[in-house]
């Protein structure tokens, strides 16, 4: 009577094999619309991954802009047009608006249609079920709509780049009352414009994001191989876990915001407007009673977290490599453990110092100030455990420990000049200067991305059962660390020297940035180098791609374990069948069992179970010991 | 390859996996309402004295449709006990009643009340000219007892030409200077066969009752329309439970219907639990 007990008790996939084969998945179903966490999580890696490279061209296009104000684009200039509609560079010479649409689509497609489709649904995906020793994600099924979800808000948004009036403009905050006139009028379908296919997208990035952050808390609950308690959990799922948990709460707010904002645009509502708002000379006839500052406090109530998403699970990935590598355990462990969390509480409630210059009033602006603070103590925690963990390590210089060594410097730097950021006083100067751009960007670019880098080399034999070439890894890594500090260094000097981030010209126009030189350099002409840097870096990409391709089918094939490794993934066949594991793992130790005393390898996995003899800091439990 | 903890619970966490995905899922509902919610506490507590309508919702109907939601909490958590005690059939009336409450809620909601209010209309008065509509507003009474002014004329568009509107009033407008205006009424009053005729030149907005009223019609559409969808996405789920082919689930593994059914039963609390805060932030304060 009672099957539910029986069911799930044991679940030994050699009972189930039979089963399967005889009824194997077409191409179809294995491939496009699987329900495995690896097929998916490849799936949403590729994605990813080619959205980064789409919002980094649509940099690279607004760096000629920046560099040669005004002139026509060579080579690709004048091909432009056809793609992208006559409005935007006629004759090959950018108009502003469409300057403004590269500069809003870069931030939106890089943020939310790369790098949290990649940090975190991504690596997630394929890491977390292996690593916790799961046959899959607990609900397969949603894990394949959250995917879904995704791709059609990922091409929402490329098409809004062909719409009559093109892709939105606002800014990748849309802040308001800007975005709700932006993009209406003559000839403008009401929903199918730039900034509505903009709202509309984001629902469907956000369903994607909230379908996934339900999905991970619940397998790595319920999931977890026999004997991974809490504690011996890889601090990557910890990572993983707790930008979940941002996902989740933090995104339904921005959602709100988005349907009010889209009320406003298509049903002409008021969420957001005043009353008594002139647009172009010419009152507008809206109900007014709205606040352009809701909009702000909604998007950073998600804003501000989401810089969490961005960073946590690298901070995961590095913290994996860096123990593999350094061959001994990750440093202080458990405060790792408790600083992610502190971060994942203190990442709500420091939101309003993205609005210091919005005049919110002291009180609020010194709490805003203490939180932000106060934030900075766990992220030290981190960086300053990882920095630790090298030492007196025996260092392997894989391809993935370049990108993980580099990124702790490079965040570093973009933590440090954080901290004036965080002072109101210090900020009214500063904000949307270039300095803030090279801040975020010294967190996202070499460090995010460094880290999603490091992944990718790391996991990749996991992926394939092939390692990718050293060789061009390095070619990939080293012009890349050098690009990015010529790009975003200068961009430090043209912040304080008072260069604002939303000049279409550059600053050609004016005299801050051309009266004062930095180094040999005014302002203006520090675009040059930067803008040659990142075509440089753009060019760099190419080793990692072909790499990444070519090794697929002709790379160094490896065992389970390249890396010697000792986290539950490398135990499973590489690439890991569907169901994952050959046997059901068990863990009998913490994740990061590197060089320990008197024991013959200088890794033992944490499914090897805990000889009587061995040397331990705690005592296993009694149920684990071999009789 | 099987799921584990898809139907049986895990012993060191209690929990069969659905349950805690629908506990996080309801999580972010909260907070993605709770935005909505603390918009309107923001945009209401900006309001411009007057801006901010009472009383112009149907009070009874909304009772009814708040009762009717709590009855539906009752029949789905007796539909879940009967699956429990394995009488399917009992399942079956009771999880029919459910589905007919959320239908009847919707019904009223979009049959009745949302186009009641689409031909109400309501004309906004340029300030300098709510003097000359003082019979329409009683103004002076109001600031001699400091409530807040009267700023539109409400009542259903009798006709307009290029000139000016008729409107035949509502009744706190036919009878502005009457005590019993001063506080909306539970059960609402009929629009009068008075008539007004007001000047478009004296006009500084009219329109129907739709979301660009006012950034309080804004509000009430977008979260009772966000409400409505979770309503009908809850009644979808239900007919599915309820239809033969769950029947075939129930009795291969009935404790595997009845997991569905605790599951889409919270979420149905949930709805139940936001049209709680809905009813009185508009039909009530």
């Amino acid at each position: 009577m009672d099957a539910s007990t029986s069911i799930a008790t044991d679940h030994d996939p050699h009972a189930h094999d039979a089963a399967h084969e005889h009824h194997e998945l077409g191409f179809w179903r294995k491939y496009i619309f699987s329900t495995d966490h690896k097929v998916i999580g490849i799936q949403y890696g590729l994605c990813g991954l080619v959205f980064l490279f789409f919002g980094f061209c649509l940099m690279m296009m607004m760096r000629w802009q920046l560099a040669y104000p005004g002139q026509a684009m060579p080579v690709i200039g004048k091909w432009l047009p056809y793609i992208f509609g006559a409005g935007s560079m006629p004759d090959g010479k950018m108009t502003p608006d469409f300057y403004n649409s590269l500069g809003a689509m870069h931030g939106t497609i890089m943020i939310f249609a790369g790098v949290v489709p990649v940090a975190f649904a991504a690596f997630g995906n394929f890491v977390v079920p292996l690593q916790i020793g799961a046959p899959d994600m607990t609900f397969p099924k949603v894990n394949a709509a959250s995917f879904w979800a995704f791709a059609v808000g990922g091409v929402i948004m490329l098409i809004s780049f062909f719409v009559p009036g093109g892709a939105a403009k606002s800014g990748w905050t849309s802040y308001t009352p800007l975005a709700a006139f932006a993009d209406t009028g003559q000839g403008i379908n009401p929903f199918f414009n730039g900034q509505t296919l903009w709202l509309t997208g984001f629902i469907f990035l956000i369903t994607s994001s909230l379908l996934g952050a339900v999905n991970f808390i619940t397998t790595i609950i319920q999931l977890r191989a026999k004997g991974l308690t809490w504690m011996r959990l890889p601090f990557f799922v910890w990572a993983q876990f707790v930008t979940a948990f941002l996902l989740l709460l933090a995104f339904p707010p921005l959602e709100a915001a988005i349907i009010m904002q889209w009320m406003d645009r298509v049903a002409h509502t008021s969420f957001f407007l005043p009353a008594g708002l002139v647009v172009n000379g010419t009152p507008v006839s809206i109900s007014g009673g709205g606040s352009p500052l809701l909009w702000q406090h909604l998007f950073w109530f998600l804003g501000h977290p989401e810089v969490y998403v961005l960073i946590l699970p690298a901070f995961g990935i590095v913290g994996e490599i860096l123990a593999n590598n350094s061959r001994k355990p990750l440093w202080g462990y458990k405060s790792l453990v408790f600083s992610v969390l502190v971060i994942g509480f203190l990442s709500f409630i420091v939101w309003a110092h993205h609005m210091w210059m919005t005049g919110m009033g002291s009180a609020v602006s010194a709490f805003f100030q203490t939180t932000t603070l106060l934030i900075s103590i766990p992220s030290v925690i981190i960086l300053s455990a990882f920095f630790i963990s090298l030492w007196g390590g025996s260092i392997r210089f894989t391809v993935p420990m370049l990108f993980t060594v580099a990124f702790l410097p490079m965040f570093g730097i973009g933590g440090l000049t954080g901290i004036p950021l965080a002072f109101n006083s210090a900020d009214l100067y500063l904000h949307d200067t270039y300095y803030i751009i090279a801040h975020f960007h010294y967190i996202v670019a070499p460090g995010t991305i460094f880290g999603l880098f490091a992944g990718v080399y790391y996991w990749f034999p996991k992926a394939t059962g092939r390692k990718m070439n050293d060789f061009w890894g390095k070619v990939h890594f080293w012009p890349t660390l050098i690009c990015m500090n010529v790009i975003f260094l200068p961009m430090f000097l043209q912040g304080m020297a008072g260069m604002h981030r939303r000049w279409y010209d550059g600053g050609q126009g004016w005299g801050v940035s051309n009266e004062h030189t930095i180094w040999g350099l005014t302002g203006f002409q520090w675009n040059t180098p930067i803008s040659w840097a990142a075509w440089i870096m753009g060019l760099a990409q190419i080793p990692f791609i072909i790499n990444f391709f070519w090794s697929i089918k002709h790379g160094e094939k490896v065992n389970d374990n390249p890396w010697e490794a000792t986290t539950l993934e490398w135990t499973a066949p590489s690439p890991p069948p569907h169901g994952n594991f050959i046997h059901t793992p068990v863990a009998y130790r913490g994740p990061y069992e590197y060089s320990l005393p008197g024991s013959q390898r200088d890794y033992t996995m944490q499914n090897e179970p805990v000889e009587p003899t061995e040397r331990t800091r705690r005592k296993p439990p009694a149920e684990l010991v071999p009789a | 390859m099987e799921i584990p903890y898809t139907i049986s619970t895990r012993p060191d966490t209690g929990l069969w996996n659905a349950k805690i995905g629908i506990w996080l899922f309801l999580a972010s509902e909260v907070m993605l309402f709770g935005g909505l919610f603390s918009a309107y506490i923001f945009l209401r507590i900006d309001a411009a004295p007057g801006t901010w309508p009472h009383g112009l919702l149907n009070v009874p109907v909304g009772t009814m449709n708040t009762a009717i939601l709590i009855l539906s909490s009752v029949t789905v958590v007796l539909a879940w006990a009967s699956l429990k005690m394995r009488r399917y059939r009992a399942y079956w009336w009771y999880m029919l009643a459910t589905i007919s409450c959320g239908v009847i809620f919707l019904t009223v909601k979009l049959a009745y009340e949302w186009p009641q209010k689409f031909e109400h209309f309501g004309v906004y008065i340029k300030p300098d000219a709510l003097g000359k509509y003082e019979k329409y507003l009683g103004n002076e009474r109001r600031a001699e007892k400091g409530m807040e002014p009267r700023i539109e004329i409400t009542g259903h568009l009798h006709s307009q030409n290029a000139k000016e509107y008729e409107v035949a009033l509502d009744p706190v407008n036919a009878d502005p200077d009457n005590p019993a205006m001063d506080r909306p009424h539970f059960f609402p009053l009929p629009v009068t066969d008075k008539i007004a005729t007001i000047d478009k030149e004296d006009v500084e907005r009219a329109t129907m009752f739709l979301p660009t009223h006012s950034a309080y019609f804004a509000s009430y559409f977008t979260i009772t329309g966000l409400h409505g969808m979770h309503v009908l996405g809850g009644v979808l789920v239900f007919i599915y439970m309820w239809l033969p082919v769950s029947k075939k689930l129930y009795q291969r593994n009935p404790e595997h219907l009845a997991n569905r059914v605790e599951v889409s039963g919270l979420f149905w609390h949930f709805v139940d639990l936001i049209w709680i805060f809905v009813f009185p932030l508009f039909y009530l304060l």
